[in-house]
């Protein structure tokens, strides 16, 4: 009995205000009325909007014949070339700018500045948060410079006597993508470096000491013991590059024809340019349904993290 | 805590790149494997260079362009350097008004955003009930979601409640965007302020509002400031939501009037283009300056959420 007693950590506070007891106990939650409300009102009103605005033929030329159409809008998107095209693009923007961009180049760049010398370290960290904090629209403006057919990255392939393009025209999604990449790497590499710094410097010497190499140091030592780090990141990387648009928007439009047209510009093509609010809309429901799956999975990987 | 199992943004300390462990103390003599090490010392730091080149061109370019009179979408010098670009945009249709609806806008939706989060972190945060962690987790569930995807459906009721083109119904929406990650930090800081000195001041027969506003608050006033500076840089960099939701050219934030000066893309002159950039951008670069120490990964952890 003693034992149970002691092993329950003392509770941390006790309920307040300790005078005001329980009369008032319903009241004392009023504080957080006004964020509830704003968050139903502006978040959840929406979302359920949304949902019922998936299964109707509403247009934004007149409102007068809105009628209810089952899942007709869902059958025309998977039926639609379009949308299997933006489908196909999101997936190719994920994988390139958030997965294999983003995760890796972060993963690797905090990885060599723990051995680089500190000059090198405060430049390469300061640039590519530079990159980070710049506003949206601004980075797109500055990659379309970049990618233009008479912008930078051709005069630096020019120099170095290596075939140019167009590449806002040839590898519209390409560009994008690596444009992502410039833009949200900054944010891995925090999360990487900040984990990395938590790995007992015993254990590295250790298996330096048994004659591992370093590859096998990053594989079978590093790489598992920040396992959840590289979750947490990959799950928060995707979600924020399935919602880019300002970036795309403000580089390609989507164009040349769909060619860097993702879900986001394909939701705002066909609900404003289109005018089909309805079909539009049922694209929203399917891309929240995506980033609450991915949200769900990632408060997973919290729980267990603790 | 009242959710123990929830892990406080704010973990990881400094925001730059954590440094390496102590190096081992350096003999007179260099061995063969120090020698060795530093090879591969400017190896590392080669590569590390060569990458930083590739993330600077496109902001040198920025910063050249901006004092070129005939810049084009090169990186080059400017000839002579001029500030006739900055003099070109340093007037009210461009840059003044813009920018001033951008602080209506943002420190509008800022204000809200604080007080809305600081209210709500107070009895998340004091009191214990079972309904705090679902509450809480919901706010993070949130924190997740890709606003992006509503946008359209908020443009549709926008319309029949008629918010459409007004400032204030955009700076709400703008507010509730940003508001789970501003709860949910208030909430972690609010933590760190012990319990003590409010029971005193209960004893003394203050309100919960009083021991909010005149203990509480002031104590954590580095996590108040970082929140608020948070959430005004989210909002200052937001281009679809004012996109959406405003019409009239008169009321358009800085964000989207960049949009529009570089969307007539034939006309447009380079250099004044990249001059207003550099303006519209330099109120976040600041602000960023001032709490990314404070802040550090839980500073990464937004960042990524609301892209």
């Amino acid at each position: 009995m003693t034992t149970t007693l002691a092993s329950r950590p003392p509770s941390p506070k006790p309920s307040h205000p300790p005078t005001r007891g329980r009369r008032r106990r319903p009241l004392r939650w009023l504080p957080l009325t006004p964020a509830t409300a704003l968050l139903l009102l502006f978040l959840g009103g929406p979302i359920v909007y949304c949902v019922a605005i998936a299964f109707t033929d509403m247009q934004l030329t007149g409102s007068s014949s809105t009628s209810f159409v089952g899942l007709d809008n869902f059958r025309h998107a998977f039926e639609d070339e379009d949308f299997r095209n933006a489908v196909v693009l999101t997936l190719v923007f994920t994988v390139l700018s958030s997965l294999v961009g983003q995760n890796t180049l972060g993963l690797g760049l905090a990885l060599l500045m723990r051995r680089a010398s500190g000059p090198v370290r405060t430049l390469v960290g300061s640039l590519t948060i530079a990159a980070w904090v710049v506003p949206e629209i601004v980075a797109g403006f500055l990659l379309y410079a970049f990618f233009r057919d008479e912008g930078t990255l051709n005069a630096v392939l020019d120099w170095a006597h290596l075939p140019s393009q167009d590449w806002l025209y040839s590898a519209p999604i390409i560009a994008v993508s690596l444009a992502n990449v410039w833009r949200g790497t900054a944010f891995s590499m925090l999360i990487y470096s900040a984990a990395l710094a938590e790995i007992p410097r015993e254990i590295t010497e250790a298996a330096e000491v048994d004659g591992a190499g370093g590859w096998r140091r990053l594989w079978h030592i590093t790489l598992p013991m920040i396992r959840r780090s590289i979750g947490t990141n990959l799950m928060l990387n995707t979600l924020q590059t399935l919602s880019v648009f300002g970036l795309i928007w403000a580089m390609t439009r989507g164009g040349p024809g769909n060619r860097s047209q993702t879900l986001p510009v394909f939701m705002y093509d066909q609900a404003f340019l289109k005018a089909l609010i309805g079909y539009g809309t049922a694209v929203a429901l399917l891309l929240l349904l995506i980033g609450a799956l991915f949200a769900a999975v990632y408060l997973r990987l919290l729980r267990t993290e603790v | 805590m009242t959710s123990p199992s929830l892990p406080a943004p704010s973990a990881p300390a400094a925001g730059q790149v954590a440094a390496p462990r102590a190096p081992s103390p350096r003999a007179a003599r260099r061995t063969p494997t120090e020698r060795r090490r530093t090879r591969r010392r400017a190896g590392v730091d080669l590569v590390l260079l060569a990458v930083a080149a590739l993330f600077a061109l496109p902001l040198v370019w920025l910063l050249l362009a901006s004092i070129d009179a005939e810049a084009d979408l090169r990186v080059g010098a400017p000839s002579p350097a001029t500030t006739e670009n900055f003099e070109a945009v340093w007037n009210e249709e461009i840059t003044f008004r813009p920018m001033l609806n951008s602080l209506l806008l943002c420190g509008g939706a800022t204000l809200l955003t604080v007080v809305c989060a600081a209210l709500a972190a107070y009895p998340l945060s004091r009191y214990r009930s079972r309904l705090v962690r679902p509450y809480l987790l919901t706010v993070l569930f949130t924190t997740c979601l890709p606003v992006t995807a509503i946008m359209v459906p908020v443009y549709g009721l926008y319309v029949q409640v008629e918010l459409i083109d007004s400032l204030f119904g955009t700076a709400l929406f703008l507010a509730a965007t940003q508001l789970p990650f501003a709860i949910w930090l208030m909430k972690n800081f609010m933590d760190g302020v012990p319990v003590a000195l409010e029971e005193a001041a209960w004893t003394d027969g203050a309100s919960w509002y009083q021991a909010l506003a005149r203990i509480i608050l002031p104590l954590m006033g580095p996590g108040l400031t970082v929140v608020t500076i948070y959430s005004f840089i989210m909002m200052w960099g937001n281009f679809f939501v004012p996109f959406m939701l405003l019409l009239t050219p008169d009321q358009l934030p800085a964000s989207v009037t960049l949009f529009t000066f570089f969307g007539s893309r034939d006309s447009v002159v380079y250099g004044q283009l990249a001059a207003f950039s550099l303006l519209y951008s330099t109120p976040v670069i600041l602000l960023y300056v001032l709490i990314a120490r404070r802040l550090g990964g839980g500073f990464a952890l937004g960042g990524a959420v609301k892209g």
